[in-house]
């Protein structure tokens, strides 16, 4: 999620040497969201002249921060996951950081406590260590351990990233592992939320990649939330000469035939460069090519799954409060709907986050955090409508104290010291995406290509998932489209720089 | 430029893209990515670096000859002429 731009104390923008007489380039990123940063420090990192074009004042795209009365908070990103320890060994991580030349101290990486997935009859604990998930399995569901074993050896023993993989059904394989359908929906629930573009299912590989994410290497935070990470992308960004412009956009991509040649910014530069990258989006970044028919079959579907977030500071820590998890995925119902609701928002489930409880707490004071799934379309129809905006917004306050109170009943109103709301609406206007959709489109570009050549997608609609995988689809996007050998096809050097995960 | 120079050349290199490796310890006949935390995506970074620092192009055909550091010496010392 980006940022309140009124609200910014904005941080000076740096890099701004962009010469306008001097318009061509080696590559132009469009977008400095984590991949395109990422790709960005990759292309300049080998000497590419790189130029990095960023619409708002502050770099972050979906996972950014915000201050409001002198605090420093974090929007989108819940926490990191492909959570690896130093030393872990072909963890995705551990890969990231190495092709950034980031040393992993700098992360300053904390664990997480302990996680929750919470439905009404049963609840189940995780961890870093699949081995609580596993005892809480024997606990809750008996008959299911060997059932869970066995699909968890499926799962080790699939290769997830494989170009090759046929299109399953997620439920359709784990189903023929587990017959609990409880304990289905209990392992779908935070999968399904932290990254999938579909409804209800999702792709089997996917599922996977989310599952060894989530349950195997679990969850971390640095120690200053997204700012740490976005701080060591800039740092890097800096040191290997790219050219970063904030508060100037891309309005228009330039293209002779199916080749793009170049952009123009909001500013009204032109700039040539052979390769473009973007990580604004899949359809988002077609729509600036005035020429594309946007309706035709091959036009990537703008995704349906947007996000209402509500932040809360505290008087109290959470954990004073008898609260110690870490995330809290909260689901009131047998079945768990991952869908655009009917409705403005759906209060049935919620994703809570409790940043203080990480092994190593670093704030000030409580913070609270809860994400429920929102329609967009009715806050769009609304939003020009301050008073019926507002009290929508009002009436997610009043259900996210609600649900906040079930889990900390010893919470007082007076102890919340201040809270804000983030709609559909928010997500869109300082992130850009359509639909103010968190997860990209369901139409995914897994070897970057577009309908145009010198032109990728990195990031959400490249594929990769959470912060690790965004970074990841930057980082592989450039080295297959801006330093391979040029003359080489994408697919005979696919392997060689797109299967990190 | 002598082999034993050209094992340095490929040792400072390794030694930037693994981080947090020790590779003091190297066997030279024994495959890298066996000894280290090396997979693909730091092979082409053992070339781009090639190129970058010492101006030597390795085609994609070429990169199995990276395997060792033996090979890479045999392979990288006439190259480095």
């Amino acid at each position: 999620m980006g940022l309140f731009k009124e609200e910014l104390k904005i941080t000076p923008p740096m890099g701004r040497h962009f010469d306008p007489l001097d318009n061509t380039y080696d590559a132009i990123i469009i977008g400095a969201g984590m991949s395109g940063m990422a790709a960005a420090i990759r292309l300049a990192m080998y000497d590419k002249r790189v130029l990095l074009l960023e619409r708002h004042n502050i770099s972050g795209g979906l996972n950014s921060y915000y201050n409001r009365k002198k605090r420093g908070l974090d929007v989108g990103l819940h926490a990191l996951t492909n959570f690896a320890a130093k030393g872990e060994r072909r963890r995705p991580l551990t890969k990231l950081l190495k092709q950034l030349r980031i040393p992993y101290e700098k992360l300053e990486l904390t664990p997480q406590f302990e996680s929750l997935v919470s439905f009404p009859d049963v609840s189940l604990r995780f961890s870093n260590n699949i081995e609580l998930l596993k005892a809480e399995i024997a606990q809750n569901f008996p008959k299911e351990v060997d059932n869970f074993e066995r699909l968890l050896k499926h799962i080790l023993g699939f290769n997830e990233v494989a170009l090759d993989n046929e299109f399953m059904m997620a439920k359709d394989v784990v189903d023929s592992f587990i017959s609990d359908h409880s304990l289905r929906e209990m392992i779908f629930c935070p999968l399904l939320i932290y990254g999938s573009a579909w409804e209800n299912d999702m792709d089997f590989s996917q599922f996977v990649i989310m599952f060894k994410s989530i349950y195997l290497e679990g969850f971390g935070r640095s120690r200053g939330g997204v700012r740490r990470v976005l701080e060591l992308l800039r740092e890097r960004l800096k040191e290997v000469g790219a050219e970063v412009c904030y508060r100037n956009g891309v309005k228009e991509i330039l293209t002779h035939g199916d080749q793009s040649i170049g952009v123009i910014t909001d500013r009204g530069q032109e700039v040539i460069a052979p390769l473009i990258l973007s990580c604004a989006g899949f359809p988002e970044t077609l729509s600036l090519i005035p020429k594309h028919q946007s309706h035709s079959s091959k036009s990537p579907l703008v995704g349906k799954l947007s996000f209402t977030e509500t932040i809360f500071t505290l008087n109290d820590r959470p954990k004073d409060l008898g609260l110690d998890k870490t995330i809290i995925f909260h689901n009131d119902a047998q079945s768990y709907s991952y869908q655009r609701p009917q409705d403005f928002y759906d209060k049935r489930s919620a994703v809570i986050c409790l940043p203080n409880n990480f092994i190593d707490d670093d704030y000030q004071e409580g913070v609270y955090r809860l994400t429920m799934m929102a329609n967009y379309d009715l806050w769009r129809a609304i939003h020009e409508d301050k008073s019926a905006y507002n009290d929508k917004k009002n009436s997610v306050l009043k259900d996210s104290i609600s649900i906040m109170n079930s889990y900390m009943p010893k919470l007082k109103s007076e102890d919340i010291t201040f809270h804000d709301v983030f709609t559909p609406t928010s997500v869109e206007r300082y992130t850009g995406h359509f639909g103010g959709c968190v997860y990209g489109s369901p139409d995914k570009s897994r070897d970057g290509s577009t309908p145009y050549r010198g032109l990728f997608i990195c990031g959400t609609d490249q594929g990769f998932l959470g912060i690790v995988g965004s970074m990841l689809s930057g980082i592989s996007m450039a080295n297959l489209h801006g330093l391979m050998n040029q003359t080489q096809t994408a697919s005979s050097t696919e392997s060689m720089t797109t299967s990190p995960l | 430029m002598e082999a034993v120079e050209v094992r340095k050349v490929v040792l400072d290199i390794i030694e930037d893209i693994a981080l947090d490796e020790d590779v003091s310890n190297l066997n030279d006949d024994i495959a890298l990515r066996e000894q280290l935390d090396l997979d693909s995506m730091d092979f082409l970074d053992i070339v781009m670096e090639l190129k970058k620092r010492h101006k030597v192009e390795v085609p994609q055909e070429d990169y199995p000859r990276l395997a060792t550091m033996s090979s890479c010496v045999e392979y990288l010392t006439p190259k480095m002429q």
